[in-house]
């Protein structure tokens, strides 16, 4: 979760002044929202994640299923996908998920009913970027048709993406070898503080004419995390084959939680439906991604200045949330135990936990488990 | 071509297919009697004066949002447990309980289905009474639950078959899953008697049942929270270990923000805390953890002493609202002419009624009156107002008489 410079959770000033609308508004109630979830909700996040210009949503083959949260989302997809993808039991179907991945991805789906999950390449802790080589080599090589699940910008936990030129080889592949993408896209907005730059892949796989679905979430982005929103973006064909589709998740969604919450919907729509409050969120969400981009630079500088032995390039060339440090298991134990700062042991750090206050330290303490631990 | 050429359009379904034509409907007589949410007697939805002071309460103070545990909010997943077991319950007092909140009755329901498809290997299989609410069945289905049932209405006495209920119980497979409604029966309102939940409770005890009770509206049915509990919390006096599904979304009005509870009474609190790390690894990988909004509201409510008594006044405000339609439609019906038995119209209780009307008839009303139901003659009497009683009495009377 995000925190601000005094290491505070935040609620978004945006987000204070439409619940105090929603509060005010005596015409509101606590009904049963429509299965699907709210209308407007449904379909201003989907614009968010296609763009306003979408020839999709022009061409009405873009459907939308609000969820609890970017898991929900992830879960109706895989729950649809398990029925209804290639053929009607796709239990064997392979779904691949990057090496690593939030560890929950696996669980989805394997409560989803997919028996064989497996890993494509991904992170390249030897040069502490991406493997694209691995990954490609993995597309052409897995069974055709397989699921790959994609994230869209921001990738959890390593905190590195591939490029535009990179994504696109990454869809010709996916092309060829009819690859289904399933994008997780929970830090839109939130990784580079430009909405359009972090939805490039996914509106890029749209343009070139592929079915997609899209788990959006609005924890981070809107700070909404106990709200639970997030949103299942469906690109098809055409119109008729995604009302087929929303039909069918309609009966997956009736039996898991029958309808979504309201609250966290009517915020998120509200705010999107107004020119005057998107501006105002978007400069809240450019807040916190700057404030993350400049720890990101501020601690990258100060490793240097130390000359902490290695590169440091990574921390500022990574982005989002998470930064795989390249930190070994031992020099995290020494960062938790002699320095009481506390990360995973794969060496990824939440950057939000930085802050001016603390960058001394953290870096200092970075160094000498560089140097004293090998 | 698109990977979805293949994929069937949904049936649609039946209870929405009925407020679609109310609302296409341009009698101004018409009555919409699908409708599975409380209304005031001006038809309108119903927001408790406890949410809107609860509300107002957790707005001042000014909370962040991060995310809840996985097992929800923990005054909220307590003062759930209190509320359905009462509390001087030995099993809420010793701790030997636990319970995770979830998506309002749907998903507590749902958590509870997987809960038992991966942990109890005895059987696969779910007894429902006949009939049932119509999510049930696929609820447990796509958990991979198998579904079996048990005598339970009689449509030819609109009421209770208990001898038949008692019969099919008591020849259940041993160890396999009964579920129960422990109160205001959806979609019949037909509840067993107190001396009849002592019976039921003998024989399920003796088949080695376990018990699935489904508890969606306590204090809506009766007016009183305890009673409407009665059987819940005997069956656990019995010594049977339940396992409990609640939903707030009725008697509390919280139908949108989705508050409920999962609850499995254990042999002592270690098992217990053995099923709740369980429970969250189910509940993981369906949302990760469950929206805050509802379980605040009804946190606030049932913990502070005032709100939650103004919240007993208006649950009781509401089902004694319900309950005085019963009456007024009963005797209307009278008024009318009818030479009918409608008895079963007041004997039922909570929101339904299963009117015992046939579709025919239900067409009837439908196209001739613009009052509309569902296919198996079910009433949702909380669309029922003293404004349009005798209305629906004189329909109800044209296409019976």
């Amino acid at each position: 979760a995000y925190r601000t410079d005094e290491g505070q959770p935040w609620v978004l000033p945006v987000v204070k002044k439409v619940e105090q609308m929603i509060a005010n508004d005596n015409s509101l109630n606590h009904e049963y929202l429509p299965i699907l979830g709210l209308p407007e909700f449904r379909a201003n996040a989907s614009r968010i994640a296609l763009g306003d210009d979408s020839p999709a949503i022009k061409e009405k083959r873009v459907g939308s299923v609000q969820s609890l949260g970017g898991t929900g989302a992830l879960r109706i997809g895989a729950e649809f996908l398990r029925r209804w993808y290639n053929g009607n039991n796709n239990t064997a179907t392979p779904v691949y998920v990057s090496a690593p991945s939030w560890e929950n991805h696996n669980s989805v789906f394997m409560d989803a009913g997919f028996k064989d999950i497996r890993t494509y390449h991904y992170w390249d802790a030897a040069k502490r970027g991406l493997d694209l080589k691995g990954l490609l080599s993995d597309m052409e090589n897995a069974p055709e048709f397989s699921i790959f699940i994609l994230h869209a910008c921001a990738h959890n936990p390593t905190g590195t993406d591939p490029t535009p030129e990179q994504w696109k080889q990454i869809a010709a592949v996916m092309k060829l070898r009819n690859l289904f993408p399933f994008f997780d896209s929970a830090y839109q907005g939130f990784a580079s503080g430009s909405l359009d730059k972090d939805a490039w892949a996914v509106r890029y796989f749209v343009s070139e004419g592929f079915e997609l679905f899209c788990a959006q979430s609005f924890s981070k982005n809107f700070g909404l995390y106990n709200e639970r929103v997030g949103n299942l973006t469906v690109v098809g064909k055409d119109a008729d084959n995604v009302q087929r589709v929303l039909s069918q998740m309609e009966k997956i969604v009736r039996t898991t939680w029958s309808n979504p919450p309201s609250q966290g919907a009517r915020i998120v729509a509200t705010t999107l439906s107004s020119p005057q409050l998107f501006d105002e969120w978007y400069g809240n969400v450019k807040t916190m991604a700057d404030r993350v981009l400049l720890m990101r630079s501020e601690l990258r500088s100060r490793l240097e200045a130390l000359g902490t032995p290695g590169t440091w390039n990574h921390i500022t060339e990574q982005i989002g949330m998470f930064s795989f440090t390249g930190l070994n298991p031992k020099q995290v134990e020494y960062m938790v135990k002699e320095k009481h700062i506390y990360l995973m042991a794969s060496g990824r750090i939440n950057m939000c936990g930085l802050t001016t206050k603390n960058l001394d330290y953290v870096a200092k303490s970075i160094h000498e488990a560089v140097t004293k631990i090998q | 071509s698109s990977w979805w050429s293949h994929v069937e359009m949904g049936p649609p379904d039946p209870i929405l297919g009925v407020t679609e034509a109310y609302k296409r409907d341009t009698n101004s007589k018409k009555m919409n009697l699908g409708v599975g949410a409380y209304r005031d007697d001006n038809g309108k939805p119903y927001v408790l004066n406890c949410v809107r002071k609860a509300e107002a309460m957790i707005a001042s103070k000014k909370m962040d949002k991060e995310y809840l545990p996985i097992g929800g909010l923990a005054d909220f997943t307590r003062a759930s447990a209190e509320l359905a077991l009462g509390e001087n319950s030995e099993a809420f007092k010793s701790g030997r309980y636990v319970t995770v909140q979830g998506i309002s009755g749907t998903g507590s329901l749902r958590i509870g289905a997987n809960f038992l498809q991966r942990f109890f290997k005895a059987s696969r299989d779910v007894y429902l009474p006949k009939p049932s609410w119509g999510n049930h069945t696929p609820i447990f289905r796509d958990a991979g639950m198998q579904l079996q049932a048990y005598r339970y209405y009689d449509p030819k006495t609109c009421s209770l078959d208990f001898s038949g209920a008692m019969d099919d119980i008591s020849k259940i497979p041993e160890k396999s899953i009964i579920l129960l409604h422990a109160c205001a029966h959806n979609p019949t309102g037909v509840d067993p008697r107190q001396e009849q939940w002592k019976e039921l409770a003998a024989t399920v005890k003796k088949r080695n049942l376990l018990v699935y009770f489904d508890m969606a509206y306590q204090g809506f049915a009766s007016g009183d929270i305890n009673r409407d509990a009665w059987a819940v919390r005997y069956f656990i006096e019995q010594g049977i270990n339940i396992v409990l599904s609640q939903s707030f979304a009725k008697n509390m009005g919280l139908y949108g923000e989705r508050a409920g509870a999962f609850t499995v009474i254990c042999s002592d609190a270690d098992e217990a805390k053995r099923v709740e790390s369980q429970l969250k690894i189910l509940i993981r990988p369906m949302y990760s953890n469950p929206p805050v909004n509802g379980a605040r509201i009804a946190s606030m409510i049932l913990n502070t002493p005032d709100l939650r008594k103004e919240w007993l006044t208006e649950v009781k405000g509401m089902a004694d609202r319900i309950i005085s339609m019963r009456t007024q439609l009963v005797s209307n019906l009278k008024k009318e002419g009818s030479s009918h038995n409608w008895q079963h119209i007041t004997d039922q209780i909570g929101m339904f009624c299963f009117t015992g009307l046939k579709p025919d008839q239900v067409e009837r009303l439908i196209k001739e009156f613009s009052v509309y139901m569902t296919k198996d003659g079910r009433i949702s009497v909380a669309g029922v107002t003293s404004g349009n009683v005798g209305y629906l009495a004189h329909a109800i009377h044209q296409v019976t008489k």
